[in-house]
């Protein structure tokens, strides 16, 4: 497949907002400024660059609780992003909701969700509302390994495709669910198999490759917006940080060789390889979007520090309608 | 006057909504042919079809996550589970995502949907089909709790849940689907937490829902005889609930009893006399007693059952009671 070399920078555009925006969090969290559960994407970036480049504006995005990556690759501003990890009232969510309920309505992105498998059933029914009201729009929904063995993933992919709904499961198989391995998870070695189960369709793609992921999703996106249902799309990579910002390092449940590997197997230094040796972009060039992502980042830290706390009394504000 | 039962009426709301809103869908387990689990929606497959009436797979967190969807993308789903007891199934879809996702978007979307269910014990349905489990609902802040008696309050109530741009738990009761009551035939809303005076009283307040507020009403005209007068007082709306109501009653008779068939520890009861005893309690006269179902599983035998269910007996007791102080 034909991807243009300007597609090719923006995704390693994309990727390395990404990072350097997990980089910074991870930083804050560590100086005390970010609180609560912040979970990290470092190392995952390819998945939800390369799938959700082959989104349109309209589509709609169902994220997990590791969302970061995927809320700034459909659209997600810095500055909103980091207010709401400050806990600030200019945080796309005023400040209630933070990392895990990241949401921003207006570019139909539906949310980060602090429960393991549950933007799945709400994906599937984002699928229906499609359906019913004959937009040509679809969903994508993503969720993590460990996700996939909830009763939520069954009830949501199932129900998604006995009524045919226009979604897109990602799994990111980032191989641990916080400290139990792929091996006390499943018997599968690849989880798109689960497809078969429900009579979709279902692939699994190196996670780290982002060309690879857009190709893959590029077919899978073609699939579903020529009516044929959900499509299960299963991308290995891997987590590089804990499960969350705050996991002690002294935590040793992965074997360190493992975790080297995978480092070696960055999706960021992939690309860039590849487009320095195709000639389609110089180090410098490299160098210069490093510096543009790290002067917007101080500046939305900047906006967040600023920026107002919500006041007490508004406690109960937007409980209710 | 036109007099139509529980069952009808709702079935009027629904069919209403549906033919009056292209944004209105019902789903949920045997919707469509047999019409849920209760009948309610019998006979709307045939004038609304397949798309707007959707019978599910047995998945509860799956009509839950159809209807949050839904509502989130600008549509008004209603959502039948089958019986309270099936709520279990879905509870995160009801306690994490639906109550909150409004709060926790900070406000940027609505969650305009109504899951509606069957809660009360009847006919030996033994213990996982015969629960009162809506306490859970009241201790889950962004739920909008609904559970009404009469004919006339299921619909307009119905009506009021599609209007409303909060999410919905609408309880129904098992054993008064068949009551008859008057209903206009006209459109109309109850609106949202504001309680119901079905019987004037100036000596004993009783605060009773659903199929309590009938055996309330019969105790009460019976104690007309002996002298006592009864004010009956059905909250229709349990979050929010009209205190001010209850308040003003409780000043006015200062005794009060509470009649609910969610068990009494941590029950709904539970919540209305510590509310009066927090600030009503210079004006009652006697302790405040409450009724509802016993502290243990409903069984399936007839006796145990007919023991479980509180009801009039349990009313009469309860009158003795704030009566002799």
């Amino acid at each position: 497949m034909k991807i243009s070399n300007d597609d090719k920078i923006k995704m390693l555009w994309e990727m390395m907002r990404i990072r350097q925006f997990e980089e910074r969090a991870g930083e804050l969290y560590v100086a005390g400024i970010i609180t609560g559960a912040l979970h990290a994407s470092n190392g995952q970036e390819a998945v939800p660059v390369g799938v959700i480049m082959n989104l349109k504006e309209d589509d709609y995005l169902q994220s997990s609780h590791r969302g970061h990556g995927h809320v700034l690759a459909k659209g997600g501003e810095f500055k909103p992003m980091m207010a709401e990890l400050f806990g600030k009232i200019t945080g796309y969510c005023k400040g209630r909701g933070g990392s895990m309920h990241f949401a921003y309505v207006e570019k139909n992105i539906l949310g980060t969700n602090g429960i393991v498998g549950g933007g799945i059933p709400i994906a599937a029914g984002v699928g229906y509302s499609i359906v019913y009201k004959g937009t040509n729009q679809m969903v994508a929904c993503f969720l993590g390994d460990g996700a996939a063995n909830t009763g939520a993933f069954h009830e949501g992919i199932n129900f998604a495709a006995v009524v045919n709904a226009p979604v897109l499961f990602v799994i990111e198989n980032n191989q641990w669910a916080i400290s139990v391995p792929r091996k006390w998870s499943d018997r599968l070695v690849d989880l798109s198999k689960r497809a078969a189960a429900y009579g979709i369709l279902g692939e699994t793609v190196d996670g780290n490759d982002v060309l690879a992921v857009y190709e893959a999703a590029n077919k899978a996106v073609k699939e579903i917006r020529a009516g044929n249902g959900p499509v299960l799309l299963e991308c290995k990579t891997y987590r590089w940080k804990g499960h969350h910002a705050g996991e002690p390092a002294s935590l040793q449940y992965r074997d360190p060789k493992e975790v080297e590997a995978w480092l070696k197997k960055c999706p960021i230094k992939k690309l860039e390889k590849a487009l320095l040796e195709e000639k389609i972009i110089s180090e410098a060039e490299i160098e210069e979007m490093t510096k543009k992502i790290e002067q917007e980042l101080d500046e939305a830290v900047e906006f967040a520090k600023k920026s107002p706390l919500p006041e007490a009394a508004s406690l109960h504000d937007h409980l209710y309608v | 006057m036109r007099e139509i039962t529980v069952r009808e009426a709702l079935r009027e709301s629904l069919r209403y909504n549906l033919a009056h809103n292209d944004k209105v869908f019902l789903a949920g387990e045997d919707v469509s042919v047999v019409g849920g689990g209760m009948g309610v929606s019998k006979g709307l497959i045939d004038e609304f079809g397949e798309k707007r009436i959707v019978d599910t797979p047995i998945s509860e967190n799956a009509i839950v996550g159809l209807g949050i969807g839904a509502a989130l993308t600008g549509l008004r789903p209603v959502v039948e589970i089958m019986y309270i007891d099936f709520v279990t199934c879905c509870a995160d879809m009801i306690l994490n995502q639906m109550a909150k996702i409004h709060f926790i978007f900070g406000g940027q979307v609505k969650v305009p949907m109504v899951l509606k269910t069957v809660s009360g014990t009847s006919g030996g349905n033994a213990a996982q089909h015969s629960n009162n489990f809506y306490p859970m609902f009241l201790n889950t802040p962004g739920l909008v709790v609904m559970a009404p008696s009469t004919p006339y309050d299921s619909k307009g109530m119905f009506n009021m849940a599609i209007e409303d741009d909060n999410p919905v738990i609408f309880i129904e009761h098992k054993r008064i689907y068949n009551i008859k009551g008057h209903v206009p035939e006209d459109h109309y809303t109850v609106p949202i937490g504001v309680a119901d005076v079905k019987k004037e009283g100036q000596d004993i307040t009783i605060v009773a829902t659903q199929a309590l507020v009938y055996d309330a009403l019969s105790v009460a005209e019976d104690m007309e005889e002996e002298g006592i007068s009864i004010e009956v007082i059905d909250p229709r709306t349990l979050n929010p609930l009209d205190k001010a109501t209850i308040f003003e009653s409780v000043k006015k008779t200062g005794r009060l009893i509470i009649a609910d068939e969610s068990c009494l520890n941590c029950g709904f009861a539970s919540e209305v006399a510590s509310s009066v005893a927090e600030e009503m309690f210079d004006y009652l006269d006697a302790p405040v007693v409450r009724i509802g179902s016993p502290d243990t599983s409903a069984p399936y035998s007839h006796p145990l059952e007919l023991e479980y269910i509180p009801g009039k007996e349990e009313i009469r007791e309860a009158i003795k009671k704030v009566k002799k102080i």
